[in-house]
């Protein structure tokens, strides 16, 4: 019993490594811009297509590339296409509304999912594509459990990201030009802060992340399909809800909570189809009794 | 002065009836060919679910998502009742009360969505709206009793053109109605500053409330014209897809207007009927329009306006 507690333990902290990567990105957004990007599902699942192009050309190539390399070369590609990709949806569709009513720029970026989906679902057809594997498909036996390299190095390296998100946040000027532009945006032009270059790469920086979350999202569940965002999606946002919406480090708590729900489901549960139920069930709970999230503080409204 | 409020109201009623004959005689005569008859009946049953959306969107100004979760209750509760519990031949002759027992059905589900979530700030509606449309959703896959994924089928084809009319009708009574009385007043004030509206003595706590489950019991309304339409119902006909559908509809049409909501779901159902022959490029028109609409003209086409004789007497006079 202890044994497959701990085995699902592993498998939560892998799967929640790759929510809490995806939940940065949203949660670096609402910081910023107190705007809901819901399209960030869909970014993380077209940089899944990128990760594919690259390592498919890579493999496909004449001559042999070491897997290590075809991985390393396939997450940068990824990663900086996405983060491109993160930069013009913000100046084409939200920037022009930054002045608009909120809700607009809600709408919006719903509407830029849906198309992200549909566009390629149109390009690529609605056949699901299949994930080459870039790790090899060994195990280790660690006191008894199961640890696989893929399940390593997906927590290492988000581990990895959030260590160093968590000091450019801090100790850099552009980490303290982000805090200010979400502690006072009226204010923070006055000071010479470049708004709109900060706002720009805090898009790219959160949508490369979620790139780095879709290559090892995609290596771990290797089929992948245009709506398979709005899911992943949906889970990481709501885990950044959970740890407190705009909190970085609140962001990581929310990513292995629900990492851990979807594993955990089939366990207390007779199906693993019950998981929506019980993580959209935990999300409406947590509004009733802690708006804010867990690690979130509270606004006030000012008359 | 009175008498011509008393031509007005007589000028309505004729047209109502006239619309009504016409609609009858258009299907019972076969006059149009079936395909156009049942794409009239998807452009009515979306107009009914954007006024009703358009109520909490458009008038109250706050942001519900998940319309399709309440469309999904009224059109579940309103099949089953056909189809497990009435007798088939009853099924013409009570279809109204099944429909309003479903939209019934809905309107509680809002009130048990609602009654936490307006205790928190703005954004959260949203939120809460959606996770309701994935919740309801998850649960109608796992609930084998209604066929789980595969969905629930066997209705009675009750839908028809005249039904369909008459619940537009009745829904467009129903919000200019209440857009132009007190209660209109009060939402809109709730749009403008919800702050200012309670100072104001406006109960803004309970008008949110009943207003979202108005809005909601339209919604179910409509789900069970949709159930008895297609004769068959699946949890997918009532994703996030669809309640996006809706958003698109209400902006698309006009933010605070029923003119603009009629206008909005039949130029976007018949946009994409149209569209046909593109395949699945199809899909992707919809999203684009959204978004172009949202940065060039936000308000949608009709946004706050309505033509006059939309409008009370008293509101025209008044300017």
């Amino acid at each position: 019993m202890f044994h497959l507690l701990a085995q699902n333990v592993i498998n939560a902290l892998q799967l929640g490594s790759v929510y809490a990567l995806i939940a940065l990105g949203y949660t670096m957004v609402y910081g910023i811009l107190t705007m809901i990007n819901f399209a960030h599902g869909d970014i993380f699942m077209v940089s899944t297509y990128f990760s594919l192009m690259a390592s498919l050309f890579l493999l496909g190539l004449p001559f042999k590339i070491p897997l290590a390399g075809v991985f390393l070369a396939s997450l940068l590609f990824s990663m900086g296409l996405t983060a491109l990709l993160g930069v013009t949806i913000e100046r084409l569709a939200y920037r022009p509304l930054r002045q608009a009513p909120r809700v607009s720029a809600v709408i919006t970026a719903l509407g830029v999912g849906l198309f992200l989906e549909h566009f390629t679902l149109a390009l690529l057809g609605p056949e699901p594509r299949r994930f080459p594997d870039l790790l090899p498909a060994t195990s280790w036996q660690v006191a008894g459990l199961t640890l696989t390299p893929l399940q390593l190095l997906t927590i290492v390296l988000a581990a990895l990201i959030m260590v160093l998100l968590d000091l450019l946040v801090s100790r850099t000027l552009l980490g303290m030009a982000m805090r200010a532009i979400s502690y006072n945006r009226p204010i923070v032009p006055l000071m010479g802060v470049p708004v709109n270059r900060v706002i720009s790469l805090t898009f790219a920086l959160g949508s490369a992340i979620a790139a780095a979350g879709g290559l090892m999202y995609g290596l771990a569940y290797p089929v992948l399909d245009p709506y398979m965002g709005i899911r992943i999606g949906w889970w990481a946002f709501i885990a950044a809800v959970v740890g407190g919406i705009g909190n970085i480090r609140g962001a990581m708590l929310g990513g292995f909570i629900l990492g851990a729900v979807e594993i955990f489901t089939p366990v207390f549960l007779p199906s693993s189809t019950y998981r929506d139920f019980v993580a959209f069930s935990l999300l409406l709970v947590l509004l009733v009794f802690r708006p804010t999230g867990l690690m979130g503080r509270p606004v006030f409204e000012r008359v | 002065m009175g008498v011509a409020r008393g031509k007005r109201r007589f000028l309505t009623w004729a047209v109502i009836l006239l619309l009504l004959v016409l609609t009858w005689a258009l299907s019972a005569l076969e006059l149009l060919n079936r395909y156009l008859i049942q794409i009239l009946m998807y452009v009515g049953i979306n107009m009914i679910l954007t006024l009703s959306l358009n109520l909490v969107n458009g008038y109250m100004g706050e942001f519900s998502v998940g319309h399709a979760g309440f469309m999904a209750i009224g059109a579940y509760i309103s099949a089953i009742i056909t189809v497990w519990w009435l007798p088939r031949e009853w099924g013409p002759w009570l279809f109204p009360a099944v429909l309003v027992t479903g939209g019934l059905a809905a309107g509680a589900a809002a009130l048990v969505v609602a009654f936490p979530s307006f205790r928190t700030r703005g954004d959260y509606l949203a939120i809460v709206t959606l996770a309701f449309n994935m919740i309801v959703k998850s649960v109608l896959e796992n609930l084998e009793v209604v066929g789980g994924p595969r969905g629930f089928k066997d209705m009675a084809l009750l839908t028809n053109l005249p039904w369909v009319v008459f619940w537009v009708l009745l829904t467009l009574y129903f919000c200019r109605n209440l857009v132009y009385s007190n209660f209109g007043r009060g939402i809109m004030a709730i749009r403008e500053d919800e702050v200012a509206a309670n100072l104001t003595s406006v109960d803004t706590r309970r008008l949110k409330i009943y207003a979202f489950c108005l809005s909601a019991f339209f919604a179910g309304v409509a789900g069970g014209l949709f159930a008895h339409l297609l004769q068959f119902i699946n949890p997918r006909s009532f994703s996030i897809l669809k309640s996006t559908d809706m958003l698109v509809m209400v902006y698309l049409g006009g933010v605070a207007s029923l003119s603009g909501s009629l206008l909005g779901a039949a130029l976007f159902t018949l946009i994409l009927e149209f569209l046909r022959p593109l395949g699945l490029w199809r899909w992707v028109v919809g999203p684009l329009l959204l978004v172009l609409l949202m940065i060039f003209r936000p308000r949608g086409i009709l946004g706050f306006r309505d033509p006059a004789w939309l409008k009370p007497a008293e509101e025209i006079e008044a300017g």
